[in-house]
């Protein structure tokens, strides 16, 4: 992890959005380097999912600035499509496109956007299934597939589109307990394989063993954020301390 | 800030919420910007579709309210001079018409003098309806409200008897009649769509199942415009020679038929919808099947398929106009019958528009209704 | 002990006992059956009574049952004809077949007009713009709320009241709307036009066949070439090099008015137009309320997902959702063609003659009761029964494969 001073992968500048009258982000400031990976994490309504889905332009902020990759967020939509294209994003509820075949879920992309040759996106797309463990369900349909099967494939897919930049929101939240370990160690190599990840989760032992920084959020603003270890054994704010002692019950 | 080992924030107080967003984001401005002005399409369609408005509106309010004949004098001889009338034929409504004819649309050609029964009729169907939406009633006593209102109707609709007139059916007409076929309908139908339903499910006897799926598709693919011929045409013939029933029975028969089929199916609906647990822990306390079925499987379905059955009855209600084609007087009839008047010449067009304000209201509530019970009942269900 | 000894009492396993039948009450086999044949019973009881009623009233009226009346003359006129029909020679066979050309004539073109538009409106109604969900949602609320009669008899007297054909309007110089309907300036069909016809269609087949080896392209490339020059070339200078070919044939026959009505050109009768205006309007309320919770039933997920990797709204919407939405909107659309084909029955109340208004007169005229409404049922079934058909079809065809 060199201290290099090239340009950070995600730029947040005092990031305001309101929903009506309900201000969800405040004054949100936050700078993801390259390669970097960073844990976001705080209570439910806090707006850690509002801000991972703005730096996609899934929701749209009304003040301050977001760039990626160089490139600012606005209402161009030719901004917008070289953002979109080296962004992956795996949603809580894997989002797979039910009447696709896991390969074609996967070629999709490549083949409608990036323009690739049908062979090449299908060599592409078995490479990225083979490293996430089920190539051999490629003919198969989404709904054949178990919840950690399919959030695995949402993950090779949006892998397949070879982005710079990863966004998790909350990928294990809606998987039975015994399949959250197949995900999370796809999200370990991947980590390991040197991608920057912003990932917004509960699991506090992923954040341990793989996050550069921990970013916690509370009510719409970024409360306290540090190294994982300093964030969970020596945590400032009160806020903090009442989130680790909710969810750190028992461990 | 990109060293991580340094981006350590800390922030002791909460940020101060900003209660007003800026003008841009939030307010009359920013709405119509994003809900009327979001883009070049959306601002030409807006203004385009505006004026269109505006314009129709207008020449509405013109033809409608300004330019409109609300009375018209009566001449010595005590009939009415509708010249007045005829002057504004196209530029403005002759509402006129509607206060001179309202009771012929109403009430058809019933005895003038004992309209005020057909009127009271009327009153006692609003009333059993609203009785019946209210859920304070939904008890055993619903089905017994329901009996003894339609005998009442029945009753003072025919006469005879308790010293009123006797009015034979075929002087019967106007809107208590398409009540009539819609009530009476609806609720004669329901008890053979549910046994329709039942029959349709049943595992034990294919012969009553073969049956009941025969008769629904039977029904359910043909118009019912062709019912009302086959009932009004052959149901002479299927009676022993001499015997004619009347026309308005003829229809009702027909009505009914056509309804069973339909609810039937919407009761299906619901039965099929309940979770199978219901019925397997009923079979394991030992109850009957009809125990069963009346006692827990068909409350329960027949409580979830409300805004089903709401719509069909809709259905029905405008459903019964088609009894223009066979020759009874309903309330679409009646009024149609109502613009041949040789006095009033060429005011369809206001007669209709009231008759369709009349179906609006009733219809309009009545699936204001459904929706409602939807949504309660999407609550209930998405806890 | 070593595992491979079979347990002994596996060693004589056979199949289920066959139960046989007590006849008995308790015997829920026996109880069944037994039902079954008392309501089959008493159903054929019932109709073994309407028939003898109707046999002896049929006699008493001195009407024969059978089917052979249906070659007797027909005398009665019948306004809009497909074939060629004369009151005086045709028979009540040929009156029958253009009433049912007529329900077609309608059906047709209704389900095609009230698809296009419900979709708009379907559309229209998710829209963005206040304006316009707000003036679509009106539109749907209100024509559902008013009985379909009332709307055809509504437009009906609206086209009545149009001047006669002396004062029609006029648009243009060769088109004349009046209170006998619309007269339009017709092509004189001949061989070439044929010829051109099935040129147009072969250009579209062309064309089909052009962009399906553009596809292949642009699997093995990535890029597809581009297919409308190639398409338009095919469906539109196709056709008229064939029409040029064979002499370029191109004389209109124009309406013109003698005395109190128009001869010649073609004719958009008062009574199919406001049929057809009536049942597109109202059955296009439907399908937009069909096709807005079909869209609505795609989860916003998908649009998500498919936007995260970068796909536009265009591509989004045709590959990703409208696929989806097809599933729940197909099932009830075919519904609703068959409500506007049942609807179109309504066409005696206006006299535009259908099948309904046609086996109608001729039950009055020949007493036929039994066979007129058993031929108009007839045709309904077989067009109901081929829909379902289709629609269970289409559904195995497209259900999502699941676990």
């Amino acid at each position: 992890m060199s201290q290099t001073m090239e340009a950070p992968a995600i730029a947040l500048e005092k990031v305001n959005k309101w929903y009506g009258t309900m201000h969800v982000l405040r004054d949100v400031t936050m700078n993801v380097a390259q390669k970097e990976r960073v844990v976001v994490c705080g209570p439910s309504g806090s707006g850690k999912s509002t801000m991972i889905r703005c730096i996609n332009r899934l929701e749209t902020h009304q003040e301050g600035r977001i760039i990626v990759d160089g490139t600012e967020l606005t209402d161009d939509l030719r901004a917008l499509d070289t953002i979109r294209r080296e962004v992956g994003m795996v949603f809580q509820s894997f989002n797979l496109f039910p009447h696709l075949t896991i390969l074609e879920n996967c070629t999709l992309a490549p083949i409608s956007v990036r323009k690739m040759p049908k062979a090449e996106a299908e060599e592409l797309a078995m490479d990225f299934l083979r490293k996430v463990k089920i190539p051999e369900q490629a003919k198969k349909f989404p709904g054949q597939l178990s919840g950690g099967q399919q959030q695995r494939v949402a993950i090779a897919r949006a892998l397949c589109m070879k982005p710079k930049i990863m966004l998790f929101d909350e990928p294990t939240s809606a998987l039975d307990p015994e399949m959250i370990k197949e995900v999370l160690d796809t999200m370990v190599s991947l980590a390991e394989s040197g991608m920057t990840m912003v990932c917004v989760t509960h699991e506090m032992g992923f954040a341990r063993m793989v996050a550069d920084r921990v970013v916690f959020m509370d009510r719409g603003e970024i409360v306290e954020s540090g190294t994982p270890t300093r964030m969970f054994e020596d945590p400032q704010t009160d806020r903090l301390k009442l989130f680790l002692s909710q969810i750190l019950r028992g461990h | 800030m990109n060293n991580p080992a340094a981006a350590t924030v800390t922030q002791l107080t909460p940020a101060p919420t900003r209660e007003r967003p800026p003008a841009s984001v939030y307010g009359p401005m920013a709405w119509m910007r994003a809900n009327l002005f979001s883009g070049v399409f959306s601002s030409i369609v807006t203004i385009v579709l505006g004026f269109l408005i505006v314009y129709a509106v207008y020449g509405l309010f013109q033809w409608a309210v300004v330019n409109a004949v609300w009375s018209v004098p009566t001449t010595a001889a005590g009939a009415l001079d509708p010249t007045s009338c005829r002057l504004v034929h196209g530029v403005g409504a002759c509402w006129a018409a509607i206060g001179d004819k309202w009771r012929f649309m109403l009430f058809g050609r019933y005895p003038y003098e004992q309209q005020w029964r057909e009127a009271l009729c009327l009153l006692l169907f609003i009333g059993l309806f609203w009785v019946s939406s209210d859920s304070r009633f939904w008890n055993k006593w619903l089905g017994a409200i329901w009996a003894v209102t339609l005998v009442v109707i029945f009753t003072l609709m025919w006469g005879g008897v308790f010293g009123l007139a006797y009015v034979a059916q075929d002087e019967w007409g106007g809107l208590p009649i398409t009540l009539i076929l819609a009530t009476f309908g609806l609720a004669l139908a329901f008890p053979l769509a549910v046994l329709v339903a039942l029959g349709r499910r049943s595992t034990k006897l294919p012969a009553v199942k073969m049956l009941c799926v025969v008769y629904v598709e039977l029904i359910r693919g043909v118009p019912l415009i062709a019912l009302l011929f086959m009932a009004n045409v052959m149901f002479p013939l299927f009676m022993p020679v001499g015997i004619n029933p009347d026309k308005l029975l003829r229809a009702q028969v027909a009505i009914i038929l056509f309804a069973a089929a339909y609810l039937a199916e919407v009761v299906r609906g619901g039965l099929q919808a309940l979770p199978k647990g219901q019925a397997e822990a009923a079979d394991a306390l030992g109850l009957t099947y009809w125990q069963k079925t009346i006692k827990i499987t068909l409350p329960q379905a027949l409580r979830l398929v409300i805004p089903p059955l709401v719509n069909t009855f809709i259905g029905f209600f405008k459903d019964t106009s088609l009894v223009l084609t066979i020759g009874i007087l309903d309330f679409l009839t009646s009024s149609k019958t109502a613009m041949a008047d040789p006095t009033w010449q060429g005011v369809s067009t206001e007669i209709y528009i009231v008759v369709a304000l009349v179906y609006v209201a009733f219809c309009y509530t009545m699936s204001s209704y459904s929706r409602g019970v939807e949504r309660k009942l999407d609550r209930v269900r998405n806890r | 002990m070593s595992g491979t000894t079979i347990d002994p009492r596996l060693a004589n396993a056979r199949g289920a006992p066959k139960k046989g039948m007590k006849l008995s009450w308790a015997d829920p086999v026996f109880r069944s059956i037994i039902w079954q044949i008392l309501i089959v019973g008493v159903i054929v009881a019932i109709i073994w009574y309407l028939v003898s009623n109707t046999t002896r009233n049929l006699e008493q009226r001195h009407i024969a049952t059978g089917l052979a009346f249906l070659g007797n003359t027909a005398g009665i006129p019948i306004a809009e004809t497909l074939i060629p029909y004369d009151p005086a020679t045709s028979t009540w066979g040929r009156a029958v077949v253009e009433g049912i050309l007529n329900t077609f004539k309608v059906a047709l073109v209704g389900i095609v007009l009230s698809t296009i538009l419900g979709t708009i409106i379907g559309v229209g109604r998710l829209s963005k713009n206040w304006l316009v969900a707000k003036v679509t949602a009106f539109y749907v609320e209100t024509l559902r709320d008013i009985p379909v009669l009332l709307q055809l008899l509504f437009w009906y007297g609206l086209l009545q009241a149009l001047p006669a054909p002396r004062a029609s309007f006029r648009i243009g110089s060769a088109v004349f709307l009046s209170n006998r309907g619309l007269k339009l300036p017709l092509l004189e069909w001949q061989d070439a036009h044929w010829w051109a016809l099935g040129a147009f269609l072969l250009g579209l087949l062309g064309s089909f066949a052009w962009n399906r080896s553009a596809n292949k392209k642009r699997d093995e490339t990535g890029i597809k070439p581009a297919v409308w020059p190639a398409a338009v070339g095919l469906v539109i200078g196709l056709p008229i090099l064939v029409w040029a070919a064979m002499g370029a044939p191109f004389t209109i026959d124009y309406p013109a008015l003698r005395g109190f009505n128009f001869v010649g050109g073609g004719t958009v009768t008062p009574e199919y137009f406001a049929l057809l205006l009536g049942l597109t309007l109202y059955t296009a309320a439907y399908v937009a309320e069909i096709v807005r919770s079909g869209i609505q039933a795609v989860p916003k997920g998908q649009w998500e997902a498919a936007g995260a990797l970068g796909l536009r709204p265009g591509a989004v919407l045709k590959m990703i959702v409208l696929p989806q939405a097809m599933r729940v909107i197909i099932p009830p659309m075919t519904s609703q063609f068959l409500n506007l084909t049942k609807n179109s029955s309504l066409a005696v109340a206006i006299g535009f003659q259908d099948i309904v208004s046609i086996s109608g007169t001729m039950l009055n005229q020949t007493g036929q009761a039994i066979e007129g409404v058993g031929i108009i049922m007839l045709v309904f079934l077989a067009f109901s029964l081929s829909i379902s058909l289709f629609m269970n079809w289409y559904n195995a065809r497209i259900a999502l494969v699941e676990r």
